[in-house]
């Protein structure tokens, strides 16, 4: 690299400004809604009440279970069971 | 601060389900999904946050299966790209227009400047911590002398030489001339 003035170099830093922290956030904790929603769907997969309580009422049956209600984890959950 | 892993390696770990492997990545390069989507392809905020949660969510599918791991930044500015576009194009389509007509004209021209920022923000990792926080503050996030000095305990009035000792650090270090010596941003 060359030709680096202060100024062209003032404007490359000034480039690549922070995005926003919630996004940067939510980003890093895809692999634990990963984690999450692949245990979700295996239990829904082998237990047919549960299935059933998550198609009738997602956000409800995850509260009741304990699940921690990530917004990503729900809406693909919601995807794949097409619940209410 | 980052570390020093290069992207294979840190590909490696992400892929060995290191989390905190995948944090850094993220970290490392969401300035720039986030830049190309808008300053390059100019999107509203809703719009580039989609972009930027499907980017790194198609990055951690598919990071199995990079061919080559050194490879992630321009795979990154790819799916980037590709995904602004779609969304430019769903803005439009109670007009529907060609991409030439989507696209911002200078869209590449200001990616490639984009490249040679991150190229920059790596080199800045070459410089003491204290350069590189009120280089950041400064130029990134556009903070005043005054939260600068304040976030620092720095004295409001020292902070314009600091930053210009940082930028001759950082001048020094892209062009090849950098001497071992004190901590020029710290003192």
């Amino acid at each position: 690299m060359s030709n680096y003035d202060e100024e062209r170099l003032a404007r490359l830093i000034g480039a690549l400004p922070p995005a926003p922290e919630a996004w940067v956030r939510a980003a890093q904790e895809l692999p634990i809604a990963r984690t999450q929603l692949d245990e979700i769907v295996a239990r829904a997969e082998a237990d047919v009440a549960f299935r059933e309580r998550l198609i009738a009422d997602l956000e409800e049956a995850l509260e009741l279970e304990g699940y921690e209600r990530d917004p990503a984890v729900v809406e693909a959950l919601r995807i794949r069971f097409k619940s209410k | 601060m980052a570390s020093a892993l290069s992207d294979t390696e840190l590909v490696g770990r992400c892929r060995s389900g290191d989390q905190q492997a995948w944090a850094e990545l993220v970290e490392r390069y969401s300035r720039y999904v986030y830049a190309i989507s808008v300053t390059a392809f100019r999107l509203p905020q809703h719009d580039a946050e989609d972009v930027f949660q499907e980017v790194f969510a198609r990055a951690y599918q598919h990071l199995a299966r990079l061919r080559d791991d050194a490879a992630l930044r321009p795979w990154l500015a790819q799916v980037t790209r590709r995904l602004c576009i779609d969304k430019l194009r769903a803005s439009s389509r109670e007009q529907p227009a060609a991409d030439e007509d989507l696209v911002p004209a200078d869209a590449e021209d200001t990616v490639s400047m984009l490249d040679e920022a991150l190229a920059v923000r790596e080199a800045m990792a070459g410089t003491p911590e204290r350069c590189q926080e009120i280089l950041d503050r400064f130029f990134a996030r556009d903070e005043s002398y005054r939260t600068i000095g304040e976030a620092l305990d720095l004295p409001p009035g020292t902070i314009g030489s600091r930053i210009s000792r940082c930028l001759k650090r950082m001048r020094e270090l892209l062009e090849g001339r950098n001497e071992p010596g004190p901590a020029s941003g710290s003192g």
